[in-house]
């Protein structure tokens, strides 16, 4: 009947996942519908308006090196940003930035309006339509059948989703938008196992009553940082965060409200984040603590709305305001809207393949928090990725697109999904990459550049901008390494930076190795200048990384190169664990369901011993 | 071990008992059908009994037969004989050594019976098990972890008490709870680190960095530590080397003769690493030493022999014992003293034993009871003296110069040599043709090996892989140090953090970047 036309790849959902995805496969070529439950909510902002932060920083910057949208729309949008952590080392500094909610969901609604291939459609999906473990289409709550040869799921927190404050409940996706209805249920009769999990946001209160003299000013860099390696502009002006603080008085009076906590009366059963507690979590679990901090972040340029980050709550209203004006600062807080929490349903990801495609059901994809993850950057990442493989698959079959974990940290997120598989909210952190050091911001571009472009994402310009910059970075250390500093020039810095001063000509390669000094310090000789004009402020800086980290990095490589070598242990998918009798029930069944494909994914499934792990490599061995 | 044999799951067999002669044998039979087999040839004494109904770990005394029991056997042919008296030890499946079903028959320990029983299964369809399958079925079936595997194998060629005590510890999972527990160490220190680097935006309390470098200098004692006992229970596992050293005349292959004279029953011979060195075992109070037998070294223009003593110096560096010999008739004590000092300066981490042999032959009073005594080293025997032969004519020679000489300062102090016990250094007066002062080495040699330690419950490394583990542990905790005193950043910190709890785990398992996490959520508050 339908007057619709059949799409090559339909992306349901229209949050930082869907909106990464239709993208990608959209640049591609592909054909692309995106089915949201409201046009006007595209690249909705759920929780707070801030992009980046440690390691989630590095995933925006490998989803801008692919080719993605997440850093330019970031960077366009952004009041405020930072490069955290510049005291450590390299492989720390993440950027981040405060958003302007409104601003960065119209720009990436329109980055998808630009795009020719992408259709809107704005409607509940309530079925996958499937046909011989094949996904044919998706049918709405209109009653209208789309046909799609790949479909991604991005549903977000809407599957199911239901809204706690206090005693109060009710469904909904967001707060102020219905739950989306119809998609597990067709899931699970398709044989999908599904879960449940909890998240929560803080209040939103009225900068206008607010005393921000008494809070701490919190801004941004002077040099501000960008995610994305195009062209795109950095800040010339920006807006403050403000930091104060909670207190016993807080913390008493939201003890009051705990009788009608949905989380410790026990009416939530999704469970949320541990690095993400609420406040009442924090005051009970960390009863020590007499206070917890709190920052005050403006929602935009033009708003005088705030998001109060770190006071996430799902108490009743009434408590959360009566509390939160015992803030410093915050004595005649309005609020605008009460934090909640909220329950949905998500799809244990170990139902996934490398691609995010569902090992059930042909064409059928995940990306973002159905599977189980939080935070906009790791749906992003794995929107992208969702996104090109649902295209290669129509187009490139057999040629599966997947990162390693010792390439990009969308590669260890999304193996420590499939493998692992997660029971709380998955975050990213740089303590879950084995190769910390390899997976720095500032070599994202080096990294998955050339990747994106012969997949056809990253479009020339932005491998010619790579190839520019390693040849200048190249050129900055070979410098060095013959170029002389004279010690009148160095010396009053080294004094003053309590280094060794130096008595003769020293190369600068080997000054910069010191760890006190810095590339620019340098500066102070003549011959150092000349060399590093005309050179960006990113190439001079990972030129000083390469130098001054070359054993650490060197180190790194090696680790990663030594272990690779039990990935390249294939394993059949197919393979029947049984036939290894020695195997315990426990490894049998773990190892049946994960399916890994080489020795090294086997080792990493939780609850596979290493014991078992000899006796599969003593197998595979033999065979 | 048969590579097309690890992962089969069928029934094995094997003695568990070292062949020879013993009064008892064990023959071990381990596999799913352990009990159905034994059950074919095996009659109880106690009518009625049921192997295949028997509780685990229960003993049962009867017969072996030649064939099997219920087989009907037609009248003019012959019945069923015991081969043995046995004694039946049945373990149920999950609860033997090897984690299969297992029984273990006692017989006598005839060579003949043995190879009879073993025939006899194996004809019924029995395989015969390879050397160390039981251990790799053991290990496979989750009943050991690595270190404890490697402790079945050392328990099994261990080839003196101490050895097999020190396996017995490591069998016991002493290694791998002493690993463990400083895995444990490391990895909350790991936790912190990451806790800083993960959680920096968090408001989180970090550790002072001078903690860190007391915690990583206390974890580096206990790795130096095990270390150090690999020393030891290297020496126990593998005997210590000995190096004799001397000139080909000065009665070293009579010595080491003297040496092994009592042990001769335990003494074997093995070839030694290379073509031309023959290694000599022998084991006293309870520790195995190895003798190697040098050329000796002097300083020469011939070519040839400089090659000699470079192989010397190369098996004395292999040696913890240095044992010259000198003939005291032929060497001044000044060169004895000259080149006992160049060894201890070359040396200073081994021992140095100087033999001073021949001392008999200074002082040839009659004393029939041979045996020399601490200062007292001029009593020799009349038939000492006899056995001089043609072939020492020389010696015979410098024994009647020497006793011409008598009196003069030179020979004087030659007598004026004791048995000492220096730090590095000890001088040993004996006759190895009289077996004077052969004792006192062994009671020297036995002295440098601290059995005792074994009781004291101190772990003792004893693996050549662990050690090079702590070995690469420890490098990597000098450049964790390294790097916090001259304030490299934790993320670098990290790497060679995370280099030492790889290199331990290499020992006992491995370890994943959720343990990291989870110790970090469950000790910290994080989250804005």
């Amino acid at each position: 009947m339908s007057f619709f036309k059949e799409y090559e790849v339909i992306v349901v959902g229209a949050g930082h996942a869907g909106c990464e995805a239709a993208h990608a496969a959209a640049k591609l070529g592909s054909k692309v519908l995106l089915v949201t439950l409201n046009m006007n909510n595209i690249a909705q902002m759920s929780c707070n308006p801030a992009v980046g932060g440690i390691a989630k920083g590095q995933i925006v910057r490998e989803i801008d090196a692919l080719g993605g949208m997440m850093g330019i729309v970031t960077d366009e949008t952004a009041i405020q940003t930072k490069m955290l952590n510049r005291s450590k080392g390299p492989a720390m500094w993440s950027p981040r930035a405060q958003s302007d909610r409104m601003m960065f969901a119209e720009s990436w609604r329109m980055k998808l309006e630009q795009n020719l291939n992408v259709d809107f459609w704005q409607d509940m999906v309530t079925d996958v339509l499937v046909k011989n473990d094949k996904i044919i289409g998706i049918k709405t709550q209109l009653g209208i059948e789309f046909g799609a040869k790949s479909v991604i799921l991005t549903n977000g927190t809407f599957l199911n989703g239901k809204i706690h404050i206090g005693n109060k409940n009710f469904g909904g996706g967001r707060a102020a938008e219905r739950a989306s209805t119809g998609i597990t249920a067709s899931l699970e009769t398709l044989g999908f196992e599904s879960g449940r999990m909890k998240t929560g946001t803080p209040p939103r209160v009225d900068a206008r009553s607010l005393d921000f003299s008494k809070m701490e000013e919190q801004p941004g860099d002077s040099n501000p940082p960008r995610f994305s390696y195009t062209d795109t502009k950095a800040l010339t002006s920006q807006r403050s965060c403000w930091l104060t603080y909670t207190n016993q008085e807080v913390h008493d009076i939201l003890k009051t409200g705990f009788d009608k906590s949905p989380m410790f009366t026990g009416r939530i059963e999704g469970i949320g984040p541990r690095y993400c507690p609420s406040i009442e979590d924090k005051i009970e679990r960390f009863s020590q603590r007499d206070r917890h901090q709190i920052f005050v972040e403006p929602e935009g340029w033009n708003t005088v709305e705030v998001y109060v980050n770190g006071f996430s709550t799902s108490l009743p209203e009434d408590v959360q305001q009566k509390a939160m004006q015992k803030i410093i600062g915050f004595e005649n807080a309005k609020m605008f809207r009460p934090g909640y929490a909220i329950e949905y349903d998500y799809f244990p990801p170990t139902q996934l393949k490398h691609t995010l495609e569902t090992k059930q059901v042909e064409g059928l994809y995940f990306a973002g928090q159905i599977n189980g993850t939080t935070g906009y950057e790791e749906a992003s990442g794995q929107g992208i990725m969702a996104g090109i493989n649902a295209h290669k698959r129509i187009h490139n079959p057999n040629n599966d697109f997947i990162l390693g974990r010792d390439q990009a940290y969308i590669g260890v997120l999304i193996d420590d999904l499939i493998t692992k598989g997660t029971d709380e909210p998955y975050r990213m952190f740089t303590s879950r990459a084995e190769y910390r050091i390899l997976l720095r911001q500032d070599n994202a571009d080096d990294r998955l550049t050339e990747i994106g472009y012969n997949i056809g994402l990253a479009d020339k310009s932005r491998l010619d901008k790579v190839k520019i910059k390693q040849k200048n970075v190249n050129t900055i250390i070979d410098k060095f390494k013959e170029t002389s500093i004279e010690p009148k020039f160095l010396n009053p810095i080294l004094q003053e930076k309590t280094s060794s001063e130096i008595k003769q000509k020293m190369k600068a390669y080997n000054l910069v190795l010191r760890p006190q000094l810095s590339i620019y310090d340098l500066k102070a000789d003549p011959n150092v200048e000349i060399l590093l004009t005309n050179k960006t402020q990113e190439e001079i800086e990972q030129a000083e990384i390469l130098m001054k980290y070359e054993g650490y990095i060197f180190k790194e490589q090696e680790m990663a190169n030594k272990l690779k070598k039990i990935d390249t242990i294939k394993i059949d998918p197919n393979f029947n664990y049984n036939s290894i009798k020695t195997l315990s029930a426990e490894s049998i069944q773990k190892l049946t369901k994960i399916r890994p494909l080489n020795l090294g994914q086997a080792s990493r499934v939780s609850g596979v011993s290493p014991s078992d792990i000899s006796n599969l490599l003593i197998y595979l061995e033999k065979n | 071990m048969d590579l097309k044999n690890l992962s089969k799951n069928d029934t094995i067999i094997a003695p568990a008992t070292s062949p020879g002669m013993g009064a008892i044998a064990v023959i071990r039979i381990s596999g799913p059908k352990a009990i159905s087999y034994t059950k074919k040839f095996f009659t109880p004494y106690k009518s009625g009994k049921d192997l295949a109904e028997v509780k685990t770990h229960t003993a049962h005394f009867g017969e072996i037969l030649d064939q099997p029991v219920n087989l009907e056997i037609a009248e003019d042919q012959p019945k069923q004989q015991p081969i043995d008296e046995v004694l039946i030890n049945v373990f149920h499946d999950g609860k033997s050594f090897t984690g299969e079903e297992t029984v273990e028959i006692s017989c006598h320990g005839s060579t003949y019976i043995i190879q009879t029983i073993l025939q006899l299964f194996v004809d019924a369809g029995v395989r015969a098990a390879d050397a160390g399958e039981f251990t790799m079925r053991a290990y496979r079936n989750g009943k050991f972890d690595l270190s404890q595997a490697e402790a079945v194998a050392d328990l099994i060629h261990s080839t003196s008490k101490a050895s097999s005590q020190l396996a017995l510890s490591q069998l016991k999972g002493g290694v791998s709870s002493e690993i463990s527990k400083l895995r444990e160490q490391l990895l909350n220190f790991a936790s912190l680190i990451e806790l800083e680097l993960d959680f920096s935006e968090e408001d989180v309390e970090f550790a002072d960095r001078s903690e860190f470098i007391i915690l990583v200098g206390s974890i580096q004692k206990l790795v130096g530590k095990l270390m150090t006992s690999f020393s030891l229970g290297n020496a126990i596992k593998n005997g210590l080397p000995v190096a004799i050293v001397g000139e080909p005349n000065v009665g070293k292959s009579t010595l080491l003769n003297a040496l092994l004279e009592e042990d001769r029953a335990i003494v074997s011979s093995i070839a030694g690493t290379t073509r031309d060195v023959i290694e000599d075992e022998l084991n006293i109070e309870g520790v195995k030493f190895r003798f190697i037998d040098t050329a000796g070294i002097r300083e020469t223009n011939d070519e040839i022999e400089t090659k000699g003593i470079e192989k010397t110096f190369q098996k004395m560096d292999m040696a913890r014992v240095v044992m010259q010999v000198f003939d005291v008739t032929k060497t001044a004590q000044s060169e004895i003293e000259k080149v006992a000092q160049a060894l201890v300066d070359k040396y200073p981490e081994k021992e140095i034993l100087i033999v001073l042999n021949k001392v008999d032959l200074f002082n040839p009073a009659r004393n029939s009871e041979g045996g020399a005594t601490e200062g007292n080293l001029s009593q020799s025997t009349e038939e000492c003296v006899g056995e001089i032969s043609a072939e020492d004519e020389y010696a015979a020679a410098k024994r009647a110069e020497l006793n011409e000489m008598l009196g003069t300062q030179e020979t004087k102090l030659q007598f004026n040599w004791e048995f000492q016990n220096q730090e590095t250094i000890t001088y040993i007066p004996i006759s190895a043709k009289s077996e004077q002062g052969i004792q006192k080495i062994k009671n020297k040699l036995s002295s440098l090996v601290d059995v005792g330690q074994l009781n004291t419950g101190d772990i003792i490394i004893s693996n050549a892989r662990h050690y090079n583990s702590l070995k690469d542990a420890n490098l990597s905790l000098d450049s964790v140090l390294h790097a916090m005193e001259s304030g490299i950043p934790g993320d670098l910190l990290a790497i060679d953090i995370r280099g030492a709890l790889h290199s331990l785990g290499e020992i006992t398992g491995e370890i994943t970047t959720d343990d990291l996490l989870g110790n970090i959520f469950g000790k910290f508050c994080i989250g804005k």
